[in-house]
């Protein structure tokens, strides 16, 4: 289950990095980042994500498959909304659901968050949905949680967050087509903080995707970036021309401070995408934004409301991908045979 | 234990750069001392004298490990003077430098003489310390140097504290050298650092680490050369990590100024690809750079540009590293891979036998001006016996410090000490 | 062994007898459903046959299965489509194979997700022995008795054929 279709492939990675996420016959048992997972993994996340979309416009948006297993929503970062897309796809599964944030109880008290894994999982949980503010929270849970146990990565620090970037591959695929070699995907915005961006790009170039480019001023841009597969752009125009796919990230407003920016003003005269700036895309670019917007910083609202905007149906995509993480991960244990008729 | 207090090395070979001497010798010590050193020393003349037979075996100068932090006083949790005393003197080091940041801070006499009570009490191998450059390795005051050094401190240092106001550090230096002692500096600029935790590429890039840039060490190198050169104080640059850091070091040592460096002996080994799978035990700082920066590193210890190489001891509790990456303490137990891991250069061909150990022993005891390091008659009889083919792995188990983290484990190696003798004693 | 009669003969049967089962219950307009993969196969013959005139619908149960414990889930390239209410609908529930009866089970648990139906009428083209649950077709191609080790399977969609195999049974 090597990465076989990844263009960028990954001389700067032992192996253990990500086959932690992998049982022993190659099947997703932890969902931990992008990386290192092959295409045909996430095909198979993609196609049962996209049978969950039927289920979600149903009356009755509820399925009995995860029946009696306990989902723990662990999340040390506030983030009402992704929390409760997640909550929504476990309850949709018919799990049972717990929600945990760490922000307000525990960990000012100094417990640590092994602590914390350990005394939920005395609680019988089957998996645990961790948000975290340091990179690497994720895989640190998987590695210490007891063996059946599944852990989602639901964004650790600057690292990942690859069900945001599996909704967008969804998003991007209902939108374009199956054929990501013929897309041009441009990610404009704070790639040195984004854990959405990084998932992205190892997903984009996973699935072959014919080029991909960062689009910031260097104080936003990690060290190496072009290292991941992509190519630089420091200026917005040049960096979304022709392209078929325009992804907008959100700009924290704490980055104003340590002179990573002079201004919002400038910010969005220089990167905010507008009417204007987006013409210079592809007439036909779809238009993503990982939410939530800050119109008039990084966006024009006229934008984010129009015609190439995908913003709505990446929200919705977001229940059925997590649906159809969590009803993969948990169904590892289970064998191929024996299907009853 | 030794009934008389006489020792004779039969027929080891002796290594001992500082003499210049690579030959296969008798080595006789009595009350502590080396008495003799000769090709044969017959056995009238050693008299009762307990005798080691050390033919095949390797016989060096003591191991003087710049930097290692004994957690004493203050964070007795995670390490003491006795436990890490104990484990430096089966490891073939005899000497251990403390830098000042325990707590209470090195910065007062009183401090020192705590310490020394201690060492008295419970130390197993020699130490000696740094005292504080400045008052509670604040960067603001000067601290009282000259008591510091009357008590006993062999050197001053900011330890990993930064300096931050150059006009403070101006004056540090120019206190220092007006006392005649050497400035111990761990090069780094908090605000290029900015709570990293890993260097500043590639892999924390994949990683989503917060990076910290080489030049949050160089800049500060830089910076400090310039006043040396207009001072003239004696300074030694410890820890180094970068490839552009040795630049500067070797363009200074050419100029003439006094400046020496040093190494932690994992830089040379481990390089940021072994973050890779958000190993804790890895989380040193300065980070793990590159490969170019790890054998430039290496390059310049042969070139003598790096003249020692330490351990950085940093015992922890095992809690310390069972968090997410960024949130772990930094640093690895390392007092018992510093010689092992050394001589694996020589096995690598890196350096030779006299440079290797003369990074550990005689460079060290220049830099920190203490006679030691050395085999000479009349010489403290601190040494090392080193099997040099013996297959060995790291465990968990056989770590005699208090503290196991360490990213070494599992590692082979093929050099191990046999015997240690501080001041004469048969420790092992 | 026991002879096998061909599909399309059997789906010709069942028309028959499903028109005539529709009459005597007085159901005029009903919505047929097939069951991923053989009983679409079959529910698409017997709905021309028919000629109903609300479209084909298709259920892929995998997300209601009771097995999942064991055999986890598989990516579907055909989720399920109901092309219109099933409230208050008489229902023709069409699978090629009926043997357990849990894929009938959790047919119809996805059926009452969409909502409530006026009645099911379950039509299989073959029921072979083996029953696990009291579910029974209405409407049966072809009655079968077959051993544990055999297995019944319809490949398609065309031609429409029937094939016993023998597997090992674990």
């Amino acid at each position: 289950m090597v990465n076989k279709n990844a263009r960028a492939t990954n001389p700067l990675l032992g192996q253990d990095h990500w086959n932690i996420q992998l049982d022993k016959n190659g099947r997703l048992k932890h969902f931990l980042t992008i990386e290192g997972l092959g295409s045909d993994i996430l095909n198979e996340i993609l196609d049962t994500a996209e049978n969950f979309t039927s289920v979600n416009k149903r009356v009755v948006k509820k399925v009995p498959l995860l029946r009696g297993k306990t989902i723990t929503n662990l999340f040390f970062e506030a983030s009402t909304r992704t929390r409760t897309t997640f909550e929504l796809a476990a309850k949709r599964l018919s799990a049972d659901v717990l929600n945990i944030n760490i922000s307000t109880s525990a960990a000012t008290k100094g417990e640590s968050l092994l602590d914390t894994l350990y005394n939920l999982q005395a609680m019988q949980t089957d998996m645990f949905v961790i948000r975290h503010q340091d990179s690497g929270a994720a895989h640190f849970a998987a590695r210490h949680v007891a063996p059946y146990i599944s852990v989602l990565n639901a964004g650790d620090g600057r690292h990942a967050h690859p069900t945001q970037a599996m909704l967008d591959m969804l998003t991007i695929r209902q939108k374009k087509g199956h054929d990501f070699s013929a897309l041009r995907v441009a990610i404009v915005g704070d790639i040195l903080h984004s854990r959405v961006a990084r998932s992205q790009i190892h997903a984009l170039n996973t699935l072959n995707t014919g080029e991909i480019r960062v689009v910031a001023p260097r104080t936003l841009l990690p060290a190496d970036i072009e290292k991941l597969g992509v190519k630089v752009h420091y200026s917005l125009q040049q960096g979304i021309q022709d392209a078929d796919v325009v992804i907008m990230l959100r700009l924290q407003k704490e980055r104003m401070q340590g002179a990573m920016l002079p201004s919002e003003l400038e910010y969005y005269q220089q990167y905010g995408l507008s009417r204007e700036t987006l013409k210079y895309a592809k007439p036909d670019a779809i238009v993503m934004h990982p939410g939530p917007i800050n119109r008039g910083v990084e966006i024009e609202s006229s934008v984010a409301d129009g015609p190439q905007s995908v913003i709505l149906d990446q929200v919705s995509n977001g229940i059925a991908v997590r649906m159809a993480v969590m009803s993969m991960t948990l169904g590892t244990s289970a064998q191929q045979t024996g299907e009853d008729k | 234990m030794s009934l008389s207090n006489a020792l004779i090395i039969k027929q080891g070979r002796v290594i001992d750069p500082a003499n210049e001497l690579d030959a296969v010798k008798d080595i006789y010590i009595k009350n502590g001392h080396i008495i003799a050193i000769d090709d044969h020393i017959s056995a009238d003349k050693a008299g009762d004298a307990q005798q080691i037979d050390a033919s095949g075996l390797i016989v060096i100068p003591g191991v003087i490990d710049l930097c290692a932090r004994m957690r004493e006083p203050g964070l007795e949790h995670k390490a003491t003077i006795k436990s890490e005393t104990i484990a430096a003197s089966k490891a073939g080091i005899t000497t251990l430098c403390c830098p000042p940041d325990t707590d209470p801070v090195i910065d007062e006499s009183a401090v020192v003489d705590l310490i020394n009570q201690r060492v008295k009490d419970a130390a197993h191998s020699h130490i000696v310390c740094l005292g504080a450059l400045t008052s509670g390795l604040k960067g603001e005051h000067l601290s009282e140097m000259a008591a510091l050094k009357n008590a006993g401190c062999v050197g001053v240092s900011n330890a990993s504290m930064p300096i931050t106001n150059t006009l403070v550090l101006r004056r540090a230096l120019e206190y220092a050298s007006s006392h005649d002692l050497t400035v111990f500096l761990q090069p780094n600029d908090p605000h290029l650092s900015d709570h990293g935790c890993a260097h500043d590429g590639a892999v924390a890039t994949r990683l989503g680490l917060p990076g910290i840039p080489s030049a949050a060490e160089s800049t500060i190198i830089a910076r400090d050369l310039e006043l040396i050169a207009e001072i003239g104080a004696r300074v030694h640059f410890g820890r180094l990590s970068s490839a552009r850091s040795i630049r500067l070091i070797e363009q200074a040592q050419q100029q003439g100024l006094q400046v020496t460096a040093d190494v932690a002996v994992h830089q040379l080994f481990l390089t940021e690809m072994d973050l890779s799978s958000y190993n804790s035990h890895c989380h040193v700082l300065p980070p793990l750079r590159e490969l170019r920066d790890r054998d430039t590193l290496r390059q310049a210890i042969a070139d003598g540009f790096i003249q020692a190489i330490c351990s950085d001891h940093q015992p922890h509790e095992e809690d310390a590293k069972l968090h997410p990456f960024p949130a772990t303490e930094p640093g690895i137990s390392g007092l018992e891979t510093l010689l092992p891991l050394t001589l694996k250069l020589v096995t690598e061909g890196v350096l030779s036998w006299s440079q290797a150990i003369a990074s550990l022993t005689s460079a060290p005891a220049r830099i920190l001006g203490i006679d030691k390091g050395h085999l000479s008659t009349g010489a403290v009889a601190d040494l090392a016996i080193i099997d040099p083919d013996k297959d060995w792995t790291l465990e968990t188990a056989n770590i005699n410090s208090l503290a196991k983290n360490t990213p070494f484990l599992g590692w082979n190696f093929e050099h191990q000490v046999k015997h240690t003798i501080i001041s004469g004693r048969l420790i092992k | 062994m026991t002879k096998i009669i061909s599909p399309d003969t059997l789906i010709q049967q069942l028309s028959d007898k499903l028109s005539a089962t529709l009459s005597q219950k007085n159901i005029s307009n009903p919505v047929m459903v097939g069951i991923h993969t053989g009983g679409v196969w079959v529910a698409e013959r017997l709905h021309k046959n028919l000629g109903l005139e609300e479209p084909l619908g298709t259920l892929n149960i995998s997300f209601y299965r009771d097995d999942f414990s064991r055999i986890g889930v598989h990516p579907q390239v055909t989720p399920s489509t109901l092309p219109t209410e099933v409230d208050g609908r008489h229902i023709i529930l069409v699978d090629d194979v009926l043997q357990t009866g849990r894929t009938i089970r959790a047919a119809m648990n996805e059926l009452f997700d969409y909502g409530r139906p006026a009645s099911i009428t379950l039509v299989c083209l073959v029921e072979r022995g083996g029953h696990e649950l009291p579910i029974r077709a209405d409407i049966v191609g072809q009655q079968l008795s077959l051993q544990d080790d055999e297995q019944i399977k319809l490949t398609g969609p065309v031609p429409l054929a029937l094939e016993i195999k023998q597997v090992n049974v674990q």
